[in-house]
Parts: C-alpha cells; structure tokens; sequence
C-alpha cells in the first residue's frame, strides 16, 4: 500500500500565517498502472473479495483518514 | 493578449492564523459582488460599450483579475496549513468535502460562482451604472471582512477599496 501513496512538499513561504505542513500526501491507485487485464491474474476468495471491495489483489486500494479518529 | 508579472499587484501579509477568514474572504473570491464577477463582467461588456470607454474597461477587468490573485493569496495562505479538524472548525467542513484545500469559486456560504450574479445589457448607462453599483457592494462587502478581522492583510484590502473608488467614478465614463 506504502507504494501507492505519493509525498511531496508543498511550497512554504517566509510569511505563512499557520504552522507549516511538513509535507503532501495523494494516492495513485494500481489500476491506473494496468491497462488491460491479464491472464490468471490472481484472485480473492469470495470471502475475501467481499470484504476487499475488489476480486483481485492487484486492484486493492485501501485508504486510511488523515484526520485520525475521522473528524473532531 | 496579456503580459503577466510575476508578482501581485500589491504584497499581500497575513499575520494571523485566521482560518475563519479564509472562508469570509471568499466572499469576494466567488461572491455575487467578487473581484471574478467584476473582472468579467468588465471584460464582456467591453466589446459593446463606446469606443471612448473600450479600453478603461479593459483596464479595469485587467486590474479586478489582479485583484482576485491578491484575494486567492490570502485564502491559500489561510488554508494551506490547515488540518481537516481545524477547517472544519473555521465551518469549512463542506467546502473540504468537496474541494479538499483547493480554491473554489463559491461565496462565503459555499454558494458556487454563476454568471447570473452579472449582467451586458447591451445599453451604456446601463451598464456603466451596473458597473458602478457593483463597485460599491464590492466596497462594502470589504468593508464588513474588515469588521470581521484585525489582521495586516487589512492593509492590502484597503488598496483594493481605494481601486474600487476609483472604478465608480462617474465621470470617468460619461460626459
């Protein structure tokens, strides 16, 4: 999943009002890096499918709230 | 054909951690009386108006887009730090739902930008006295966002209300 996020540092000026950001986060999910489906790509089971949202692996995208505890 | 400087019209300093702010501002970022309904309401108008007034339209439509650069400034600076919890804090909740710390043309209530806020109604008095009422909401609504804070960047509002005064003259138009 790590693989799946990118970082960067937004700009920081001399004057920022607010305490700086240390740095970026915004996700590149693999289904843009797979332009068409291969043969025996692997699979969840049902089970698993059901609870991953997708039926293979290669596709799953989680993504955890940056507000931890989501919200106030 | 524009030439762009690199620079704001006038150097915008915001002092103070006013997130609050940042959504009254834009108010004038994507308000019915802001500096884009201004810049195009000017722009458009421009092609039907007298010839002897073509050109302090275009002026005055040039200086509102540097207007709205200033007011942008002062909104990114005010949000750009900002974590969810403390935008939703500053009521600003909502427009993260939708924009995340992006800009958005909307007003202080989240309403999103429309070209019915403008009017060309093809006659000049009309228009020129359009322009002019806008000029004086736009004046006020500064006024109200200076009510509302005690930061620096009160400063740079004050230029652009001194710009204001300047565009609702009225005989810089007509004779």
């Amino acid at each position: 999943m790590e693989s799946q996020l990118r970082r960067y540092t937004p700009f920081r000026g001399p004057f920022d009002p607010c305490p700086p950001v240390p740095f970026k986060t915004y996700v590149v999910p693999p289904n843009q890096f797979i332009t068409f489906q291969p043969p025996d790509l692997p699979q969840f089971s049902l089970q698993e499918a059901l609870k991953y949202g997708t039926l293979w692996p290669a596709l799953f995208s989680p993504y955890e709230s940056k507000c931890k505890g989501g919200g106030k | 054909m524009w030439i762009y400087e690199k620079k704001l019209q006038y150097p915008v300093r915001v002092g103070k951690c006013d997130i609050r702010m940042a959504r009254y501002l834009s108010e004038q970022y994507g308000g019915a009386d802001g500096e884009l309904a201004a810049a195009l309401r000017y722009m458009n108008q421009r092609y039907t108006i007298p010839d002897k007034v073509i050109g302090v339209l275009n002026d005055i439509s040039t200086e509102e887009f540097a207007h709205l650069e200033m007011i942008a400034t002062m909104i990114y600076k005010l949000t750009k730090d900002a974590s969810v919890c403390e935008l939703e804090e500053a009521g600003l909740g909502p427009h993260f739902a939708a924009h995340d710390h992006a800009l958005f043309y909307n007003n202080a209530s989240g309403v999103p930008y429309t070209t019915a806020y403008i009017q060309a109604k093809g006659d000049p008095l009309a228009d020129l006295y359009e322009d002019i009422a806008a000029e004086e909401k736009a004046r006020a609504t500064y006024q109200w966002l200076i009510d509302m804070t005690d930061d620096g960047f009160k400063e740079a509002v004050q230029i652009i209300i001194d710009d204001r005064n300047q565009n609702s003259i009225p005989w810089h138009y007509i004779e």
